[in-house]
């Protein structure tokens, strides 16, 4: 996937390039770069929506504030993108709405 | 202090305290067509309305006192018309829901003294005392996350619960709208009885009313012997823990464990003598935990995002104090720890009492003489 953001990447190292999967897309994102910035250099946001009113939200602070990063990780709902550093072959998902209180299934994704 | 405050205000009633007993009592009064002000004290207070569990609960309630669980039931039968008559006056569902509750119990032992405990209310109210004993396959069917450590659970099908907070902000909206007024008035300083009514001096003025109701919680202990009346209340404190919403799966209200309409997941039920202390501990919250992810494994997976302590009002048989001055007339103590179940008991038949000094109710078992 291209960068499709208004995040352009301003390069300061030579950090090795890692591929995550972002709603089972493959983007190129930068070792040491957090989950919430693979998610704006997809350019997918709203990267989730809230639980009672459904309403849209994108990573906001960047730092382990504001938890509006909120994203589903390898399975695992409701994780700080922001706090969560990428790993080669990381599933990165949005968060829809409330998490389930059990283990994410694929069927879970579906409905 | 500046000259407004000299002149006294006015109204025909005065509440002191604005919490849940307090503004559902005043709901009611209004509906008596009565001018009717609320003395809160400030964000100091204890705040016990802000604190609790939420549960409109019937089973179990008034087993050594018929009588209370006549009103608690009462109640639960009200509540559907209160939940309608908020969502009318201020747009705001409450959240209520009455399908049944369940209180679970991860020992034998404890389901059977739960059973005989019932079936003793039961003989008490004639007969006419709906509830089940379940074992842990029936509990399942109403709760299929109910864990392998479970005994077993009561279940009583007049068993709900509410979003209390806002429950809080309708009767709050409900009663500004109807006319009624709050002044965050501070910690009342005294009540004067008049030849007529009474005098109420506050940090922020003074009031003047033809009748007071004592609606103060834990402050009522200092308010009552102003009118001739005693209010042996004391602290107990509960805990309670906040986990992240999730959704729905818990789809009744359980003594432990519940979930809102929103999906959060509280967990309480915790009593501790501790005097005015509202914070929290690790043990005690550690304790909470522990039984709950017994009740419901699932719930091992979730965050947890806050806790708070909170002060029940309690009295030595846990029973309301509900009395009229007789030293000086127009003056009410109304007080108890179940505020959000009683809160339709109080907006209706409670504030009839008050306002008409009449009631078909036996509400004289709840008079402070009995200690």
């Amino acid at each position: 996937m291209p960068n499709a953001s208004e995040f352009p990447r301003i390069e300061t190292g030579a950090a090795e390039w890692v591929e995550v999967e972002v709603d089972g897309q493959p983007i190129q994102v930068r070792a040491g770069d957090s989950a919430a910035a693979a998610v704006l250099a997809a350019g997918l946001v709203p990267s989730r929506s809230t639980p009672v009113n459904n309403s849209p939200r994108a990573p906001y602070c960047m730092m382990g504030v504001c938890f509006e990063c909120l994203l589903e990780i390898d399975g695992t709902e409701n994780v700080q993108g922001c706090m969560t550093e990428v790993r080669p072959g990381m599933q990165i998902r949005r968060q829809q709405g409330a998490r389930h209180a059990e283990p994410v299934t694929h069927e879970d994704r579906q409905s | 202090m500046q000259a407004t405050h000299h002149s006294a205000r006015t109204a025909d009633l005065c509440l002191i305290g604005g919490g849940l007993v307090g503004l559902a009592t005043a709901l009611g009064l209004q509906r008596h067509g009565l001018n009717v002000t609320i003395l809160d004290e400030a964000d100091v207070a204890l705040r016990a309305s802000r604190g609790n569990f939420g549960l409109v609960w019937v089973q179990g309630k008034g087993d050594t006192l018929p009588e209370y669980a006549q009103i608690s039931r009462l109640s639960a039968r009200l509540w559907s018309d209160l939940a309608s008559r908020l969502r009318e006056d201020t747009g705001i569902d409450v959240e209520l829901q009455q399908r049944g509750g369940l209180y679970l119990s991860l020992t034998e032992q404890e389901v059977a003294d739960r059973e005989a405990m019932l079936l003793r209310m039961r003989e008490a109210a004639g007969g006419d005392y709906p509830f089940e004993r379940l074992d842990l396959q029936q509990v399942r069917d109403f709760i299929p996350e109910a864990g392998p450590e479970v005994a077993g659970a009561t279940w009583c099908p007049e068993d709900g619960h509410v979003n209390p907070l806002k429950l809080m902000r309708a009767l709050t909206e409900a009663f500004l709208k109807h006319g009624g007024q709050i002044a965050n008035s501070g910690r009342v300083e005294s009540i004067t009885p008049l030849a007529q009514g009474f005098k109420i001096q506050t940090p922020e003025g003074e009031w003047q009313c033809q009748k007071v109701v004592l609606s103060a919680g834990l402050g009522n202990r200092t308010l009552a012997p102003m009118v001739g009346l005693d209010a042996p209340v004391f602290p107990n404190r509960g805990q309670v823990l906040i986990a992240e919403r999730v959704r729905p799966f818990l789809h009744y209200p359980t003594g432990h464990v519940r979930q809102t309409g929103e999906g959060t997941i509280q967990v309480g039920d915790s009593k501790e003598d501790v005097g005015f202390d509202s914070g929290t501990t690790t043990e005690v919250m550690a304790q909470i935990a522990d039984r709950a992810t017994r009740m419901f494994p699932i719930l091992r997976g979730l965050r947890m995002v806050r806790a708070w302590g909170a002060l029940r009002i309690m009295t030595a048989d846990g029973y309301p104090l509900y009395q009229a001055s007789e030293q000086y007339p127009g003056a009410y103590l109304v007080t108890c720890h179940s505020g959000v179940t009683l809160g339709a008991f109080h907006a209706g038949p409670l504030a009839d009492w008050i306002a008409t000094d009449q009631t078909d109710l036996p509400l004289e078992v709840f008079n402070a003489q009995r200690f």
